[in-house]
């Protein structure tokens, strides 16, 4: 059928013409250096706005191996891709780690292989999902908070009852992966955000339901957000931190506040899948980008909170060197929260199979 | 003939390349559609279930959107696409010429760019929004209706998705119109005039029926990519508006992963999809035949 | 149909072409925008043009969408063109079938088309490489394993364009005399003969127009490749979508431009060409 159309518009170019000029649009020579590379590669899947470019750059020249790097939306968009895809290093978050380690997904790292473990903080050593320190080095850590754009509303928010509240009715962004939405709404009731309770779940369920019946969310969004947030498109949404200090170099009337009833506290981590057809070269991308410098210029970039204490501790020093002017320390302690924030927030762990199915069935039942 | 013809084992190579990629492929539809999700394989015990049908019911919502958007994206591409090809067919060679490639032209340049480019122009601070603010009319409107209006909100909603697939798949429709109405026999029409008919009875009692092949095929090329979308109505909708092929997108490649039910998705509109068709070719008799050059 | 239109229709008609071309000349306009917004113009500049040549992710993925298409065209004309001539030696018994089955990827929705294809190669990779880990526990002895990537992409891109190279060659098949190749084999000739000598430049144009239809729809292509190229393959339409997710880089709407530019400017070197050869010919007449 479509093939009438597409002849029609074909015969329009004059035969012959086109088909020597579909000949000659191969790019000379290019095959080899586009699919292979060189003899080394290392296969790299993260998320979007997650890494400074000239980092993949630095350690390309610095290795000569060369980096494939895509994106996922969200964790569970990248379990979905594991299935058919041959990446090498992955970057999920904590609960996501936990579920691939439990199915026997990752590798063991040898971590002589990547000596800037060392430079890692102790309290993002032994962490749930990983307490032995087998699997995993942690990237980056920081808050899902919730952004407002103080022009676009009448008093500041605190609470994460804004998100499901028909006062704001379109001009709210829901984040669009199951466990950070239902999470909020369980946030929002009360409820911990690793209850197995499916009552509570539920009921978590209802509220985001109704809200969307509401008309109360004008997108179901992940990285979307920046564009719309950025644009005064959108009045509220809920996102990380580090992404709304990208956001708020674009647009200065947006605020990010973690609510009172709390917010999820993420660590997202570095870890090598059990099939990697490049172990060492993941390994020693990995120890790369654990280095103080890859930290700090990467920090600059994704402002996101990176786990190196080195790193930490240098940044505001770095910053100022860089800019020119002091860093703002309350935007330091959005990047990388204070303890006392922290104490508020809850990770996310691995639920049980069930679980797990029942959020993907009621988040297939939300969006539909 | 006194040697075999041998030219049919030309396609053998072709046959096998389709059992492996063109039947195969359909069969793992099958087979997924009825296994069930804990046990992961048809033919362990308990593989077989009818579950992945059985919560099918719990996506009526999106089929029946999904239909619903598309027909109507359909019946908007008719009512847009049949005047065009017409008046076109009516115009001289030149103009015809240059109008197929106006139409074509926009096929060169990827849908989901030309698609994000209406995100720029209907979003709350886009091109419209920000027109209609500076000519006024919110105030206009707010000074009459006493209302508190401060731009209109398009992405997100069903229409916006509608715009998206007509703007998307208008020259679908418009194409296979125009040849049918430009193959047309001339004699036919002039003898319809002789014999006394005025030129509304001549196009509604000769020319329309006539193309009626020409806007099955457009419907079904507009139909089949409508209903099954799932780039459109992501950009478009905002994700509020899911489609059948974001719910399948959303169980293999998306935040649910569960390959058994997006598999029975995609078989039960595979299904529905094929009964419109054999429907609407019954329908058009074998004059889409004729269309199919 | 030579009557003239009034001017109502051609102002609908011009509405229709707007409609189809403001949303391309937005692209047009902000790949020249000094900042990064698709909205807010902040100024000339080609600074887009220059970036994107320094973009590896949106060069490679330019590479990757042409090299596929071209090969996936090469391939889908050789086999569809002598699948269709097999085709149509066969008994109607047997070819009426095969021509349905061909027609499936044709009428399928590209979303079953690309689903039911990673689910083939998600499943048949699986059982590969748990065989080969199967034979290195067991037996030492290993082989690579397989994944998604440009290979299946390919194999992906040829099968949906097959159909298209047969449905244009088959018509010239059936224009052609049939006793054509029995007379030609008669008179000495291999049925090998018969096909180069005397079948093919009949079915020249055919073939022609099938290469490039198929090249179109490879070009074209978004939701088959996005279910098939697993990691470390994308093409140019899945680079946009991902960019989609996040910000739209200007750099996109510089590589549009040009491709853009580019049919253009072949469209209007084909019109001109066309009309000089009218014109030769109207002379030498």
């Amino acid at each position: 059928m479509k093939k009438q159309i597409v002849l029609a518009f074909t015969s329009a170019l004059a035969l012959g013409l086109l088909s020597s000029c579909a000949m000659d649009e191969v790019p000379e020579g290019s095959q080899s250096a586009v699919q292979t590379g060189g003899n080394r590669v290392v296969n790299v899947c993260s998320w979007g706005e997650y890494i400074d470019p000239s980092l993949i750059d630095q350690f390309e020249a610095e290795t000569g191996i060369t980096v494939n790097y895509t994106t996922a939306e969200s964790n569970e968009a990248l379990y979905s891709k594991l299935q058919g895809a041959n990446y090498d290093v992955i970057c999920p978050s904590d609960y996501m780690i936990s579920q691939l380690i439990e199915e026997g997904k990752l590798a063991e790292l040898n971590y002589d292989n990547i000596p800037n473990y060392a430079l890692i903080d102790e309290r993002f050593k032994n962490l749930s999902f990983d307490p032995d320190n087998k699997y995993t080095v942690p990237y980056t850590w920081g808050t899902l908070g919730l952004i407002y754009n103080s022009a676009m509303v009448s008093e500041p928010i605190t609470s994460w009852d804004a998100m499901f509240d028909p006062q704001y009715a379109g001009d709210v962004l829901m984040i669009k992966n199951s466990r950070d939405a239902i999470g909020i709404a369980l946030l929002d009731l009360g409820y911990s955000l690793n209850t197995t309770n499916e009552a509570e779940i539920q009921e978590a369920y209802e509220k985001l339901a109704e809200a969307k019946e509401a008309g109360v969310y004008q997108g179901f969004v992940m990285d979307e957000v920046f564009q719309k947030l950025e644009g005064g498109n959108a009045a509220i949404g809920a996102y990380y931190a580090g992404d709304y200090l990208t956001m708020l170099e674009n647009n200065p009337d947006l605020k990010y506040v973690v609510p009172e009833e709390g917010a999820n506290y993420f660590v997202d981590a570095m870890c090598v899948l059990k099939d990697a057809q490049n172990k060492d070269e993941a390994e020693a991308w990995i120890n790369f980008m654990a280095s103080t410098e890859a930290s700090l210029k990467n920090m600059d970039y994704i402002w996101y909170a990176s786990p190196n204490t080195e790193a930490l501790e240098q940044y505001p020093t770095y910053y100022e060197e860089t800019y020119g002017e002091p860093l703002d320390m309350e935007l330091y302690e959005i990047m990388a929260a204070p303890s006392d924030v922290l104490e508020n927030c809850e990770s996310y762990l691995v639920s049980p199979l069930e679980i797990r199915t029942l959020y993907n069935d009621l988040w297939t039942d939300l969006l539909s | 003939m006194k040697k075999r013809n041998r030219l049919p084992l030309f396609a053998v190579p072709y046959v096998g390349w389709m059992a492996l990629f063109v039947v195969a492929p359909i069969l793992m539809v099958v087979l997924y559609a009825f296994t069930d999700a804990q046990a992961g394989f048809l033919f362990s015990p308990d593989g077989f279930t009818l579950e992945n049908f059985a919560r099918m019911g719990s996506y009526a919502p999106v089929f029946l959107r999904s239909f619903q958007l598309a027909i109507v994206a359909t019946l908007v591409c008719v009512l847009i696409g049949y005047p065009v090809a017409y008046f076109m067919a009516r115009e001289g060679e030149q103009f015809q010429k240059m109008a197929m490639v106006i139409i074509m032209l926009p096929m060169w340049m990827n849908f989901l760019l030309r698609t994000y480019s209406w995100i720029a122009i209907l979003d709350r601070n886009g091109f419209i929004n920000q027109f209609c603010r500076a000519i006024g009319l919110f105030d206009l409107i707010n000074g009459i209706f006493g209302t508190n209006l401060e731009y209109f909100q398009m992405l997100g909603t069903p229409g916006a998705v509608v715009l998206g697939m007509v703007y998307n798949y208008l020259p679908f429709m418009i194409l296979p119109i125009y040849s049918v109405i430009l193959k047309l026999d001339h004699s036919l029409l002039e003898a319809a005039r002789d014999l006394g008919a005025n030129s509304v009875s001549v196009f509604r009692r000769v020319i329309f029926p006539l193309s009626l092949p020409g806007i099955l095929s457009g419907v079904t090329m507009v139909f089949v990519p409508s209903v099954s979308t799932f780039a459109i109505s992501q950009m478009m909708g905002g994700g509020t508006q899911m489609m059948l092929g974001d719910l399948i997108e959303l169980q293999f490649l998306g935040g649910a992963y569960n390959p058994y039910l997006g598999s029975a998705i995609a078989l039960v509109m595979m299904v529905i999809v094929v009964i419109c068709m054999y429907v609407m070719n019954r329908f058009g008799e074998g004059e889409e035949e004729a269309v199919m050059l | 149909m030579s009557r003239k239109n009034s001017i109502g229709s051609r102002l609908f008609m011009g509405l229709v072409f707007f409609f189809l071309y403001a949303p391309i000349l937005l692209l047009i306009i902000f790949s020249f925008n000094e900042g990064t917004s698709s909205a807010v113009w902040k100024g000339f500049s080609l600074k887009w043009y220059g970036e994107l040549f320094q973009d590896r992710i949106i060069m490679n993925s330019v590479y990757t969408t042409l090299i596929v298409s071209v090969i996936a065209t090469l391939v889908a004309t050789v086999a569809g063109t002598l699948a269709a001539i097999g085709f149509y030696n066969m008994r109607k018994s047997i070819r009426e079938p095969l021509m349905t089955i061909n027609g499936i990827p044709m009428m399928n929705a590209d979303i079953v088309t690309g689903v039911s294809l990673c689910l083939l190669f998600a499943a048949a990779f699986g059982a590969w490489n748990g065989f080969v880990s199967w034979m290195e526990v067991n037996y030492r002895l290993t082989a690579p394993r397989l994944y998604q990537g440009f290979g299946t992409l390919l194999i992906a891109h040829i099968t949906f364009n097959i159909p298209y190279v047969i449905l244009s060659v088959m018509p010239k098949l059936k224009q052609m005399d049939k006793h054509l190749l029995d007379a030609a084999q008669d008179l000495g000739c291999t049925w090998m003969q018969a096909f180069w000598k005397v079948a093919l430049p009949e079915i020249k144009p055919g073939i022609v127009s099938g290469m490039l239809i198929a090249f179109t729809m490879s070009i074209d292509d978004f939701v088959i490749s996005y279910f098939t190229a697993g990691a470390t393959s994308s093409t140019l339409a899945m680079t946009i979508y991902s960019m989609t997710k996040k910000r739209v880089s200007p750099e996109i709407n510089a590589i549009s431009t040009l491709l853009f530019g580019a049919v253009l400017v072949l469209l209007i070197l084909v019109n001109v060409l066309e009309a000089r050869q009218q014109k030769q010919k109207k002379y030498t007449d």
